[in-house]
């Protein structure tokens, strides 16, 4: 294989460029999540707790919004395995967050069906809206704006994910009022799933 | 996918009530005939239930096509615990079926987990669900609950003395998850990495332990099967490709969707018929049938049988029936540079030709798409593409080169036309107004 002379490496490309977690405050799970956890352990053999490493890491975003050292000292202790398991893991996927993020976090998914429905242009007018870029959060801490991979929602595209819920069929020009309505009326701003807005509304 | 549409060529089966407000609950399931082929299943030797899969011919929903009798038949049935892991990653580009499964009926799925375990002598079902199917997961879990409580899950169910557990794990966004080893890596609490196979899942899965990996739509024909007799399930569609089929329809189509067929349908039925065809004023320019993995197929294709085989004789893959349909104000140069942003991102990063050389591709494309490119570079991307195929531990990186080698194949002149003007020459108004940079 040879490598193309025009091709600079770039190395700001490449997942291997990510910094390391923040040291962040001292940090344990709080009674109600501890129980949580203790709960969702159960669900594997004894000595396979590190299956549980995905659902624990969960319950520190949901208590502290991102992930730092501390946590995930706390993540590796609580299941017999070493940080660098747990940093390991939080590393490779997507949906963990080792920066503070906004309050909403709005993903755009870019993938083909949603692209074919205009979701580049939907990225565009939100970021012009929020003033940042995709990959930024805004000054206040409102807003970060992510690009994300197919969210498996095509038949709805363009979709959005805001936080943990959805919103399908964003229209690029109805991006700009999404950003209104979230900032008056929260996540009730946004469609849903259809299907669980179908089930709820009878 | 708007109000249930009727369907030509068979009555739905896994979809039936998918519409019906209530359709999630135990409840409405059991007023529907639910359970009762768990009922008939615990009747049976589970040897008797591995041949009745293998007798209906239930092929695979998740991509591969491989016969879900056969697996069961392989799991190691010497060693114990075993394990069933239900793929419900559904991360397939074009691919949301198993969602509505789910979400509408999810009882049919966990009384799929439930025979299947009995079937290979499980006593745990994980479903691994994409973390970004929060809400999903919510009505799955319910279900779970209402089917504990009244006795078709948990211990000694309905009197047979046979225990089943099922329980959900919530990925966390990585499409590799959906690859059956690396299904299993991520269940263990690591990377979501394949592992090199042989050993297969049946013999070295889940914890070491024989594990039968199935998708969703898998799993929710076996209660089919069980009810209405592996012969009458044979009979629907095709020789080899029977049962009821969910196709997922997105992309340039008035009316996406998901559509259940039988096998017999044909691509333009599904495309011209159940989802209205191309927007007015529009012409198809190209389909992908089977996920963003799979080869295209052109116009002149459209009356290729949508079975497992009928489109593997087209020269493509039915996959997880995920049919992306492509007008012609699409760019074909675009649309591999699309695709590879996203292989590039979710190569897991385990086998090198896949990690590097899905960026070298992806920044190749870029470079093509925004008029820097040279004609060398076609070449170059030709090479590139056949050392990753082929050269790594899953079907990843033929997947992520197919987008590459498919628009090559077809559409060279797309390519030397954007290395001659130095431009993309079709702006289409669903893309950005400026070329949108690298993020």
């Amino acid at each position: 294989m040879s490598f193309h002379p025009k091709m600079a490496y770039d190395a700001t490309f490449h997942r291997s460029a990510r910094e390391l977690e923040e040291e962040g405050p001292p940090f344990a799970y709080t009674a109600t999540n501890r129980a949580r956890f203790d709960e969702i352990v159960k669900r594997y053999p004894e000595d396979r707790r590190r299956s549980a490493v995905l659902p624990a890491l969960y319950l520190v975003q949901s208590q502290q919004g991102y992930i730092t050292a501390n946590a995930i000292r706390h993540v590796a202790e609580l299941l017999g395995i070493t940080r660098a398991d747990v940093e390991d893991v939080v590393s490779f996927y997507t949906m963990f967050y080792t920066k503070p993020v906004g309050k909403f976090v709005v993903q755009v998914c870019r993938t083909l069906s949603c692209a074919l429905n205009g979701a580049e242009r939907v990225t565009e007018e939100l970021a012009a809206k929020l003033g940042i870029e995709p990959g930024q959060t805004d000054t206040s801490g409102t807003f970060t704006l992510l690009e994300v991979e197919c969210l498996g929602a095509c038949d709805r595209a363009p979709v959005v994910m805001v936080n943990d819920a959805w919103h399908e069929r964003l229209k690029p020009e109805d991006a700009s009022k999404l950003v209104d309505d979230l900032r008056t009326k929260g996540e009730s701003a946004l469609s849903g799933c259809h299907l669980v807005a179908e089930r709820t509304k009878r | 996918m708007g109000p249930q549409r009727k369907v030509r060529n068979v009555d739905p089966i896994l979809t039936k009530h998918v519409r019906e407000p209530n359709s999630f609950t135990l409840d409405f399931y059991l007023q529907h005939e639910g359970y009762s082929a768990l009922k008939t299943a615990l009747t049976k030797k589970p040897d008797e239930l591995i041949e009745m899969v293998k007798a209906s011919g239930l092929r695979g929903r998740g991509g591969a096509g491989f016969p879900t009798g056969m697996k069961w038949q392989f799991v190691d049935k010497k060693m114990s615990p075993r394990y069933i892991a239900c793929n419900a990653d559904e991360s397939e580009p074009g691919t949301f079926k198993d969602h509505l499964l789910m979400e509408r009926n999810p009882h049919l799925l966990i009384e799929g987990c439930a025979i299947g375990c009995y079937a290979i002598g499980a006593k745990v079902a994980y479903i691994y669900i994409r973390g970004e199917f929060l809400h999903v997961q919510t009505v799955l879990e319910r279900a779970i609950d209402e089917a504990y409580a009244r006795g078709f899950l948990g211990r000694n169910i309905l009197g047979s003395g046979f225990d089943c557990d099922v329980y959900m794990h919530r990925g966390a966004g990585a499409y590799e998850a959906g690859e059956e080893t690396a299904l299993l890596e991520s269940l263990e609490g690591k990377r979501a990495q394949p592992r090199n196979k042989p050993p297969f899942p049946a013999v070295v899965g889940l914890y070491n332990k024989p594990t039968a990996v199935n998708n969703v739509e898998t799993l929710c024909n076996v209660p089919i099967i069980v009810a209405k007799g592996a012969e009458w399930f044979a009979a629907l569609g095709p020789e080899k490709n029977g049962g009821p089929k969910l196709y997922c329809v997105s992309g340039h189509v008035k009316k996406p969707g998901v559509y259940e067929a039988s096998m017999n349908v044909t691509l333009r039925e599904l495309i011209e018929g159940y989802a209205g065809g191309v927007p007015e004023g529009r012409k198809l320019k190209a389909v992908i049938p089977g996920g963003s993995s799979v080869p295209i197929l052109m116009p002149d294709q459209l009356d290729t049988q949508a079975s497992f085989d009928g489109i593997q004789k087209a020269g493509s893959l039915l996959g997880s029936a995920a049919i992306i349909v492509l007008d012609d104000t699409t760019c074909m140069v675009w649309l591999a540079e699309n695709l590879l942003h996203f292989y590039r991102h979710e190569s897991c990063g385990k086998c090198t030709p896949c990690r590097e050389g899905t960026d070298w591709i992806y920044k190749i494309l870029r470079r093509i798409e925004r008029g820097e490119g040279q004609t060398r570079d076609l070449d170059l991307l030709q090479s590139i593409s056949a050392n990753i195929a082929g050269k790594t531990l899953c079907a990843f990186g033929d997947a992520a080169v197919t987008p590459v080698t498919t628009t090559l194949k077809h559409f060279r002149h797309e390519y030397e036309a954007h290395i001659r003007e130095k431009r993309c020459t079709l702006h289409a108004g669903w893309r950005a107004r400026q070329p949108v940079g690298a993020h």
